[in-house]
């Protein structure tokens, strides 16, 4: 890929005897959301830091904005915005200066940070908050706050890690709505997450990883059809009354392409969910709640894992 | 490529363009935050010359036994650049402690500069860099307040100011080095004040002259980068007597070699901590 701001053949991360990541390919184009999905100790966190340019390979090759990390670490790391897992602002700062201070350290002139904060503020939904001190925001407030202070110097590539995790829902919107802005604005994104559906929001294409390797690899709508039928039936029975997997295999023979048993649920996937519904009925066993759903990332990670995401 | 790859605005700053960065960094903190800290670095040295210089020393005032051991100047005058390094080496060792993992751990304040072009190396740098800005405008600050007590010979205390920074230095950087190695501050810390800083502070003539110390002890001074500092602030702010030529090189050796290891140590843990 000529035009690829990532480049990485065979990467490898260890860590003593332990293989965080181990050996994966990847090809980041100017202008794509990529985005990197997994459980918690995936490797998607060290994938990160190694692209970042902050923690060296163990093995393979690396190229981020066609320079190598080992060598041109301080150059890559100027042109790119980095908002890391846990929020390392300085927090007896004040908004304002916090992002004026981090300016600084990419060359900008006093001049050019005092412009870009006006405008990052604005960005981020905090001028009037822009005086106050970092400490008691609120989690969103703080993490759009470095997000903003990722942008400072205009990047090329905006690496984003598990960007709204500890969030409530309405805090995760708007930080995803500014990345959608980002996005059309052009700006490269990487972002690793742990949930489905902020990877189906925002990412034009995705790898899923388990166990320091990559077990697929698509746009999250291809990875659905290709893993996970159309739709998911949701079943929840009392403990005494639950019926195995493979009797409802059996019931609705012909219906369905498999079904899943979770410690609290079964899922069955088919095509059509109301059908394999009413055929359940039908064969004389009652959920006590049934949701027939559009399948999700969460599927596909489920069959290619055998385990589910979060939690 | 070439259009849109111009971008980003961020460039590289210089070898010590970055330590200059880190260093402008600690001082926007500082302007905004100085209250806080200004009590351990001016008022807490001016607390000891209150107590020592002017309560303790109009005590033995007139003592001949005291001007035996001052050489005859006034107690106040002979304990302000002793006071001095002191105060440079409490501050240094301080600030190399809490702060520093902090960095790394609390606030991560650390990982966000390395984030950028700026390296672990130049944060460590940064850190020694404004510690020597910060110790030597405290040591100013309180040689000023001590001259309006009339506890200053002459302008020799401005070197004795210099000789502070460099021995606050000297103790802070290999502390740095260490605090960068640490998960977690456990007893650490409470060790380095209890075991280093405050044996230190008590017994390198400070208050006293080490040759009232037992022949024993007398040899376990000499590893004190506070003594050294010390004799050569005092001889500085009292205008002499130096000690001979190959004594004032050794003491200044001795604090510049500590500095230098303390400061390639540092610089050698930063980086592992932070490139991991």
């Amino acid at each position: 890929m000529a035009d690829g701001l990532v480049q990485a053949r065979g990467l490898t991360k260890r860590f003593g005897r332990v293989e965080a990541v181990r050996g994966i390919d990847l090809d980041v184009g100017r202008g794509e959301v990529f985005g990197f999905l997994g459980p918690n100790g995936a490797g998607k966190s060290s994938a990160m830091r190694m692209i970042a340019c902050v923690s060296p390979r163990s093995a393979g090759d690396l190229q981020v904005l066609g320079m190598d990390p080992d060598r041109d670490g301080p150059a890559i790391r100027s042109r790119i915005g980095v908002v890391p897992q846990l929020d390392n602002l300085d927090l007896e700062l004040s908004v304002r200066q916090n992002l004026h201070l981090y300016g600084r350290y990419f060359g900008l002139s006093r001049s050019a940070v005092r412009a870009k904060a006006v405008e990052l503020l604005e960005f981020a939904r905090l001028t009037e908050r822009a005086e106050d001190e970092v400490e008691p925001l609120s989690g969103g407030m703080k993490r759009r706050l470095t997000i903003a202070r990722a942008l400072v110097n205009d990047p090329e590539l905006l690496l984003l890690d598990e960007p709204t995790t500890g969030l409530d829902p309405q805090a995760r919107h708007l930080v995803w709505e500014r990345l959608y802005r980002l996005k059309r604005e052009g700006v490269t994104q990487i972002i690793t997450t742990h949930y489905m559906d902020e990877a189906e929001q925002l990412c034009d294409r995705l790898v899923v990883m388990d166990g320091g390797v990559i077990v697929a690899e698509g746009a999250p709508h291809e990875l659905i059809g290709r893993y996970s039928t159309r739709e998911v039936l949701e079943l929840r029975f009392e403990p005494e009354h639950r019926p195995s997997g493979d009797v409802l295999s059996g019931v609705l023979a012909g219906r369905v392409e498999r079904v899943e048993e979770l410690p609290d649920r079964l899922l069955v996937y088919t095509a059509d969910g109301e059908a394999a519904q009413a055929a359940v009925t039908a064969a004389g066993h009652r959920p006590l709640a049934a949701l027939v759903r559009r399948s999700s990332l969460e599927d596909v990670f489920l069959r290619l894992t055998g385990r589910t995401l979060v939690d | 490529m070439a259009g849109e790859a111009d971008r980003a605005t961020g460039r590289v700053p210089g070898p010590w363009g970055g330590v200059a960065l880190v260093v402008e960094n600690h001082w926007e903190w500082y302007r905004r935050n100085w209250r806080a800290t200004a009590v351990s670095t001016v008022v807490q040295p001016l607390l000891f010359v209150l107590a020592f210089g002017v309560g303790f020393g109009a005590l033995v005032r007139g003592s001949g036994q005291v001007a035996a051991a001052t050489g005859g100047v006034d107690y106040l005058v002979w304990i302000a650049p002793g006071l001095l390094a002191m105060s440079a080496v409490q501050t240094g060792a301080f600030d190399s402690t809490y702060p520093v993992l902090s960095g790394f751990k609390w606030q991560r304040t650390y990982t966000a500069m390395t984030a950028g072009p700026i390296t672990p190396g130049q944060v460590a740098l940064g850190h020694l860099g404004w510690l020597a800005v910060k110790t030597a405008g405290a040591g100013l600050v309180c040689a000023a307040v001590i001259a309006l007590l009339g506890g200053v010979a002459g302008p020799g205390i401005l070197l004795a100011v210099l000789v502070s920074v460099l021995t606050g230095a000297a103790v802070a950087a290999p502390i740095t080095a260490y605090s960068a190695t640490l998960e977690t501050e456990g007893a650490s810390f409470p060790a380095i004040f209890r075991f280093v800083v405050i044996p230190m502070t008590l017994f390198s003539g400070t208050f006293f002259p080490v040759d009232r110390l037992p022949e024993l002890v007398r040899p376990l001074v000499g590893v004190s980068p506070l003594w050294h500092g010390t004799e050569l602030a005092r001889a500085a702010a009292l205008g002499g007597p130096w000690p001979p030529w190959p004594a004032v090189l050794g003491h200044v050796a001795y604090l510049l070699a500590l500095l230098g290891v303390g400061t390639v140590l540092a610089v050698r843990t930063f980086t592992r901590r932070l490139a991991r």
